[in-house]
């Protein structure tokens, strides 16, 4: 069997005396799509960050295609290159256009011309039905917008992996459904994602694994069906308690 | 679920050996450029025909030696002035910077006013501020005796520098997010406490940087007020000068102003990195 695109061995990652993740092994095969769950401070956010090398790992080796990129010898600007990343808070930049916020790292990363960019970036914000505001500032857009944009900032160079972190936490929820199907065409369409989220039920639809992180170690991992229906751990089944009780459990007691 | 760190791999361990040889490398490689560029520098200056004379007249030891009581004597001066300037222009300043931030029709000859001393003396020369205090505010006899040139030039010293600081101040509650100011005014707190209570601390803590470096500034144009005739290091340089004949003196003094300085600075460059380092968070972008 050859190489899986991403594999972490043994991750290991300490923040002053606070251990945050504690041997972390982790393949994700091409075309997948691994959801990361687990309560606040479980070290998914912190997992995303060292696949993508925004922090140096204490222990472990992360794997991209097989080349080790936690190695100091690679050069992480060129691994970053590589792989795509949409944050919670959408972190578009203010001073540059949606079309020029598209076409950035296509432009002075990969050195494409700005006609051949501009050309990928509208085609893509074409798709998700923004091609209007390619010339507005990202102030002009609502929130589900402007993560949308970032979405697709983060794809317009056709990266190896795309890296979602809690990409919908900072939205209001009629927001949410608009982002969360640009993911799920993503997904169909074959890109490898790893997603951090809270959203139970969207992990559960796309998600061809589902891993639950629980004080920087994985808990439990399997289809979403194994781990949302069927979850062998105790920890699993009270994270997920939690998710479930406000739809199954009673309704608020009356005055 | 206690476990003890392990132990780091081989692998990691290797990782480490590698970082520390390429952190090594790098320090080996600026430190002989450096070394290389000054070593130039200096057989340059040391080969022009002119060197030895120039080396003569500012570097001569035995006159820094004789010119070094008087000089040091004046250097306190500075020090003294500087002490009583900054704690001034503090007070000056905050004071300016609140009244710009005053809101409604009522306060607008207040803000009126500070913008306009702030755009006074931010236009006009310190040199010139020194001479119109220092000889203008004895010409009005307001005391018997002409004032001590060190107060006066104090006096200029404040003007000048706090219509500098008050923007930078201003600059710094403006940079406090809208909402702080709407989250507290919403507790109930007035205007005033807000400011005071809420807005100035963080303010305070976005520029400080930029109010050492300003702080650094002053402490070299605490030298001016020898054109009062107050004997401070430069006048006491000069005098050395005319004397000797020989201008190692203003090279001294000089050296002395660095020496002055370089504890500011790097607690200046030691409190940025620290603001650095908190806001990053660990992170190695």
């Amino acid at each position: 069997m050859s190489d899986p695109l991403l594999r972490l061995t043994g991750i290991r990652k300490s923040f002053g005396t606070a251990e945050v993740l504690r041997g972390i092994d982790l393949d994700v095969a091409e075309g997948d799509v691994v959801a990361l769950i687990g309560a606040s401070g479980s070290g998914k956010s912190t997992l995303l960050r060292v696949i993508n090398l925004l922090e140096r790992v204490d222990d472990g080796q992360v794997l991209l295609r097989g080349e080790d990129i936690s190695d100091p010898r690679v050069k992480p600007d060129a691994v970053r290159a590589r792989i795509g990343v949409v944050f919670q808070h959408f972190n578009l930049f203010p001073h540059l256009s949606v079309l020029d916020n598209v076409t950035l790292a296509s432009r002075h990363v990969l050195r494409r011309d700005r006609a051949e960019s501009e050309a990928r970036a509208l085609e893509l914000l074409g798709r998700i039905g923004l091609a209007e505001h390619a010339r507005s500032y990202p102030d002009r857009l609502s929130g589900g917008q402007q993560q949308r944009v970032a979405i697709v900032r983060a794809i317009a160079t056709d990266p190896d992996l795309l890296l979602l972190d809690e990409i919908t936490s900072a939205l209001d929820p009629e927001l949410v459904g608009d982002v969360l199907a640009l993911v799920r065409d993503l997904a169909t369409a074959g890109t490898t994602i790893v997603m951090a989220t809270h959203e139970m039920a969207f992990a559960r639809d796309v998600a061809d694994r589902v891993v639950f992180l629980d004080r920087g170690v994985i808990a439990e991992e399997g289809t979403p069906d194994e781990v949302f229906r069927r979850p062998r751990e105790q920890r699993t089944r009270e994270f997920l308690a939690r998710f479930s009780e406000p739809l199954a459990g009673d309704p608020l007691p009356r005055q | 679920m206690t476990t003890l760190p392990a132990a780091p791999s081989a692998l990691e361990l290797d990782r480490r050996r590698y970082r520390r040889r390429q952190t090594g490398r790098s320090v080996a490689v600026a430190a002989v450029s450096t070394v290389a560029f000054a070593v130039v520098v200096w057989l340059t200056i040391v080969n022009t025909p002119g060197w030895a004379r120039v080396q003569s007249t500012f570097f001569d030891p035995a006159v820094a030696a004789r010119a070094w009581p008087r000089v040091f004597q004046g250097l306190l001066t500075n020090l003294t002035v500087l002490v009583f300037a900054a704690l001034g222009v503090l007070l000056l300043s905050i004071l300016l910077a609140t009244l710009r931030t005053l809101r409604g029709p009522v306060f607008f000859p207040l803000r009126a006013l500070a913008a306009g001393y702030t755009d006074l003396f931010r236009g006009m020369p310190l040199i010139i501020v020194l001479y119109l205090v220092g000889f203008g505010i004895p010409g009005l006899g307001f005391t018997a005796e002409r004032p001590p040139a060190a107060l006066l030039g104090t006096v200029a010293l404040v003007l000048v520098y706090s219509a500098y600081v008050s923007e930078v101040f201003r600059a710094g509650i403006e940079a406090v997010h809208p909402s702080q100011r709407l989250a507290a005014r919403s507790l109930g707190l007035s205007h005033a406490q807000t400011l005071r209570l809420i807005l100035l601390p963080q303010a305070v803590r976005k520029v400080t940087p930029a109010l050492m470096n300003d702080l650094v500034a002053m402490q070299k144009d605490v030298g001016l007020i020898s054109v009062l005739g107050a004997v401070d290091a430069v006048r006491a340089a000069q005098i050395e000068t005319a004397a000797s004949f020989n201008f190692t003196p203003y090279v001294l003094a000089g050296l002395l102003f660095v020496l002055l300085a370089l504890p500011l600075i790097r607690l200046t460059d030691w409190y940025t990195a620290r603001i650095r380092r908190r806001e990053q968070m660990g992170a190695v972008v």
